[in-house]
């Protein structure tokens, strides 16, 4: 079916606007939204694909270490159920177990076809996809090309897709979701997660960045996959893009957020120099042997072994070393121990943060982190190249020959839009959302690796079950004029002010909040001083002036992308005071325990309500017998 | 207003560029003087400019680690990444001119459009493998993949578009797909399990004919690909032997061992294309993804 471009003269906008009708709108052009339109356009549906950059820029591309799948190439004892186990076990059990099921059982069979498009995996000796290690993991499980595993996934998703009929809207800005009230029809099912009925979306409002000119899309569903937030801090590995935009939009159609207080930081990004740091330096760098060490050259995560994982850990450098030489040559021995270096990230990050202020850390306040006496130059040069090429060019580094001084960095969020965990559908009818925008799949802390697969799994179902909604509508749902007249006065409202502040300034102290108040240690006083300092930058950001014209207008730009950095932030802080106990990637001084009893069954959840933030809890989804059997086998 | 990842202790010294603010309807060079600090690169000064001084200033970046390929632009006339260019690669105290991408449209200052390079990735029919080994396996050996993977590395920067003398003729740009491009189909020529004989459409349609190895391309390529040596040549050579030696360029093709036949590309299938629009659209949704320009 051919896209149209409305020519009706109603009185819902469409004739003021440039418009564009579609079945399914997916917005968001990375792992996940390039899945989702992939598996729409699949069903014979037509599908427009929107994103904020050109296509094949999304931070995806960014991904280095690898993708999760138990394919059991290099361990052939893996399968779904360590994977799912490992998973489970890393976000501390406030996973929606469910979702965690089925990326296990499907990552495998997502993996493969990524070959089937084209995609070049690194191999092992017989040829088959290889596989390595990655912190959490029980088995080397990651498939990965050297450390530019995300360009790999986006090229091949891209190339494939330009191919299947899919109309691409490249740097385009939605700023609105449209809904349609009560009732629309169609079939949107309440989720298991029980959430009630709500509002059904109607299609979306945006501008085009390079004519600043507006437009608006019609759609009977619409798929978020928006990515992450990681802009919202001072220190972060996340590109532009992630501003939380998709978390946003859906709050403000009237759907839910959850699990926000989890903002994972990544305990190696560059610390210096300056203009470098938080850049992140991927994991694979401790999966190919890395260690971590303090000024004094000690190895440190010996210090620092969680109990749930003194199992599976070796207490010592000899074991840890033994493990390392067993598995790189795909012979494992049960008996011997993974190394500490490749603990979960929360854990990781927070040896780090202490080391550096118990005094003990490098000169620029990291740890350093070591490939140099562990490898050959060749074999970093060769597994290690983007690592290799980033700190030569940017730091002044020969890692073959020196360690690299690392930090922690804010680089993912586990929280986002609350989906049913079987169809990624919001509360919002014929609204999904899916990858870093969408919550339930890594509870309280994400594993290395199990963000890529998720974007391939859920961005397949989301894609799904956003096509079967939209199959079963006959009709595009209906728009209301109202709604995109407030759109565009919102968007065009700093060009009318006369004085205010820069956007930019303000960008900045957002971010220093954030880093200061809502960081790796949170205490309830530093959070209230956080709501307080976002409350502030709030009202300065509603009064932010413009200046120039629409065209290309960075300065505009970042005005939009604030409103949205605000919102999160404000979720992630509320959440982050309400779970007054230590889990995973929130960590709290003042509550520095696990509560075992209450938090330990409750996901926090936060939605609009008139003009304020409401945040709650609400129960974990129960656990079947035969689930829980899975999760206690060992 | 928050720290400054420059204000750390040490005295700041003050950089001048000169960056071209313009539209397609004309520009001019704007002078600018930022403080620098330690690592700064390129596109932090613009960063720097446009947070303090021109809020409006455009400019395309996404990831400032060189591996989105957005940041293109020209400094002091050289095609860099800006993201991966040091300011103290520069004399201290001259200028630092930064230019858009000569060969592409300029849309404002530094953003051009380079919407041309998607429309030809979509005439470059994709990627058909061979049925997957009884295992639901495919087997590839390291050895055989290692320099198509090379060319994968390619992270779609366009520099070596801008710098290939045939594509800056623009008289040529409905014939000629450029180097990344050519990359592109070698990529697929040398893919193990690809069955598709593009052959007649790299002579044909994306004319690698018009390439006179001049190794700009492979100069430039911030990824280090060597394009030209190690891409260009060699599809060349095959098109040229196999057109008298199908035989021999099959057998090449998978590694000594032969698989399936290779079937002739055919154009695209109309409308099954995507619909690629960068900027605001003209076409009516007529399913044809003209670009206005
Ligand atoms: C440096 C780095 C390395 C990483 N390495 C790994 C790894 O090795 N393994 C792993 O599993 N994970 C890794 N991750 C995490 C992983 O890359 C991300 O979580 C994932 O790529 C997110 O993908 P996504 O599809 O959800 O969103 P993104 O890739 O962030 O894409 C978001 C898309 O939404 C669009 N968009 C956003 N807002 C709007 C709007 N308002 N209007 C229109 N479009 C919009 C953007 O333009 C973009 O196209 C890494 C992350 C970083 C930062
Ligand atoms: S080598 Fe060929 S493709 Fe490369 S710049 Fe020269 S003419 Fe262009
Ligand atoms: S081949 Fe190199 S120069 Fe050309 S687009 Fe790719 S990365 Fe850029
Ligand atoms: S911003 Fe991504 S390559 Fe420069």
């Amino acid at each position: 079916m051919p896209s149209a471009q409305s020519q009706s003269t109603s009185s819902d906008g469409s004739a003021r606007y440039e418009t564009h009708e579609h079945d399914v709108i997916i917005i968001g052009a990375g792992g996940a939204g390039l899945r989702a339109a992939i598996e729409a356009s699949a069903l014979g549906l037509d599908v427009g694909l929107i994103c904020k950059s050109l296509l094949g820029k999304a931070h995806t591309v960014m991904a280095e270490g690898g993708v999760a799948a138990a394919l059991g190439n290099v361990e052939p004892k893996d399968n779904w159920k360590v994977h799912f186990r490992d998973t489970m076990k890393g976000g501390r059990y406030l996973n929606q177990w469910r979702m965690a099921q089925l990326h296990a059982m499907e990552a495998p069979d997502r993996v493969n076809e990524l070959e089937e498009w084209g995609a070049l995996f690194d191999r092992t000796a017989d040829g088959r996809i290889l596989q390595r290690n990655f912190g959490g993991h029980k088995y080397p499980r990651l498939a990965h090309v050297g450390d530019r595993t995300g360009l790999e996934m986006i090229r091949t998703l891209q190339q494939h897709g330009i191919h299947t009929g899919m109309k691409v809207y490249m740097e385009c800005t939605v700023t609105r979701l449209l809904t349609t009230p009560g009732s629309g029809g169609g079939s949107g099912a309440p989720g298991a997660s029980g959430q009630e009925e709500g509002d059904a979306v109607a299609g979306a409002f945006g501008y085009w960045r390079e004519s600043g000119r507006f437009v608006l899309f019609r759609a009977k569903a619409v798929v978020l996959a928006t990515g992450g937030i990681g802009r919202a801090f001072q220190i972060n590995s996340n590109s532009w893009e992630c501003t939380g935009d998709g978390q946003a939009l859906a709050y403000l159609a009237g759907a839910e957020l959850m699990d926000m207080e989890f903002m994972q930081f990544h305990p190696t990004g560059m610390v210096w120099p300056p203009s470098v740091r938080g850049t992140l330096i991927t994991e694979g760098v401790r999966g190919e042997g890395g260690t971590l060490r303090n000024k004094d050259q000690k190895r440190i995560m010996f210090d620092y072994i969680h109990p749930l994982y003194a199992n599976e850990t070796a207490p010592t450098e000899e074991e840890a070393d033994r493990w390392l030489a067993l598995s790189t040559s795909g012979k494992m021995d049960k008996n011997v121990r993974r190394t500490p270096d490749l603990l979960p990230r929360d854990i990781v990050a927070r040896a780090i943060h202490a080391e550096v202020k118990a005094g003990r850390g490098s000169p620029h306040g990291g740890v350093f982190l070591d490939i140099a006496t562990r490898r050959t130059a060749a074999d970093i040069k060769r597994k290690l190249p983007a690592m290799y090429h980033q700190f030569k060019e940017l730091g002044d580094v020969d890692i073959t020959k020196e360690p690299m001084e690392v930090g922690p960095t804010a680089h993912y969020t586990m929280g986002g839009i609350r989906v049913d965990p079987e169809t990624q559908q919001t509360r919002v009818r014929g609204l999904f959302a899916a990858g870093e925008c969408a919550a339930g799949m890594h509870g309280a802390n994400r594993l290395g690796g199990n963000s890529l697969s998720d974007l391939l799994v859920f961005g397949r179902i989301a894609g799904l079950h956003a096509g079967r909604h939209a199959k079963e509508r006959s009709g595009l749902p209906s728009l209301d004029l109202g709604q995109i007249e407030d759109a565009a006065r919102e968007a065009l409202a700093p060009f009318e002010r006369s004085s205010g502040p820069n956007p930019f300034a303000l960008h900045e102290e957002l971010k220093d909040a954030m880093q200061t108040y809502v960081g790796i240690i949170r205490t309830e006083e530093d959070l209230s001083e956080g709501l307080r300092r976002l409350e502030a930058l709030r009202e300065r950001a509603g009064t932010i002036r413009i200046d120039g014209n629409r065209h290309y207008n960075a300065g505009w730009h970042e005005t939009i992308d604030m409103r949205n950095l605000l919102i999160v932030s404000e979720a992630m802080a509320r959440a982050a005071v309400l779970r007054k106990e230590s889990r995973g990637a929130h960590a709290r001084d003042d509550f520095p325990d696990t509560d075992k009893e209450h938090f330990a069954k409750v996901n926090i959840v936060s939605r609009k309500h008139g003009d304020t933030m409401e945040v709650r809890e609400v129960p974990l989804p129960p656990i079947p017998g035969e689930i829980k059997q899975v999760l206690e086998e060992e | 207003m928050a720290a400054h990842p420059g204000s750390n202790g040490s005295k700041a010294k003050a950089a001048k560029l000169r960056v071209f603010r313009g539209t397609a309807a004309g520009g001019d060079f704007q002078n600018y003087e930022v403080e620098t600090y330690p690592g700064m690169v390129v596109l932090d000064a613009i960063h720097d400019i446009q947070a303090k001084q021109s809020p409006d200033l455009a400019v395309r970046w996404n990831c400032k680690a060189g591996r989105c390929g957005s940041c293109s632009a020209e400094v002091n006339g050289k095609p860099r990444l800006m993201c991966m260019t040091r300011m103290s690669a520069y004399p201290e105290g001259e200028p630092i001119t930064v230019t858009p991408m000569r060969a592409f449209p300029i849309i404002k200052d530094l953003v051009t459009d380079v919407s041309w390079n998607f429309e030809m990735a979509k005439k470059i029919p994709p990627f058909k493998p061979r049925p997957r080994d009884a295992d639901g396996n495919w087997r590839m050996q390291q050895i055989d993949i290692d320099r198509i993977q090379e060319f994968r590395k390619c992270i779609e920067c366009f520099l070596c578009q801008n710098v290939c003398h045939v594509v800056r003729d623009h008289q040529k740009k409905e014939v000629f797909s450029g180097p990344r491009f050519l990359i592109h189909l070698a990529t697929l020529d040398m893919h193990p399990l690809d069955t598709l004989d593009r052959r007649e459409m790299v002579k044909r349609d994306f004319g690698v004919g018009f390439c006179n190895i001049t190794k700009c391309c492979t100069e430039v390529c911030p990824e280090h690909i060597t394009i030209t040596d190690n891409g260009i040549i060699p599809l060349k050579e095959r098109i040229a032997d196999d057109h008298y030696d199908p035989v021999r360029w099959l057998l090449r093709k998978v590694a000594g061992k032969p698989r399936a036949h290779k079937v002739p590309a055919q154009p695209t299938e109309a409308g099954k294309t995507a619909d690629i629009s960068g900027r605001h659209r003209v076409d009516g949704g007529n399913g044809k993804g003209e670009l206005e320009r």
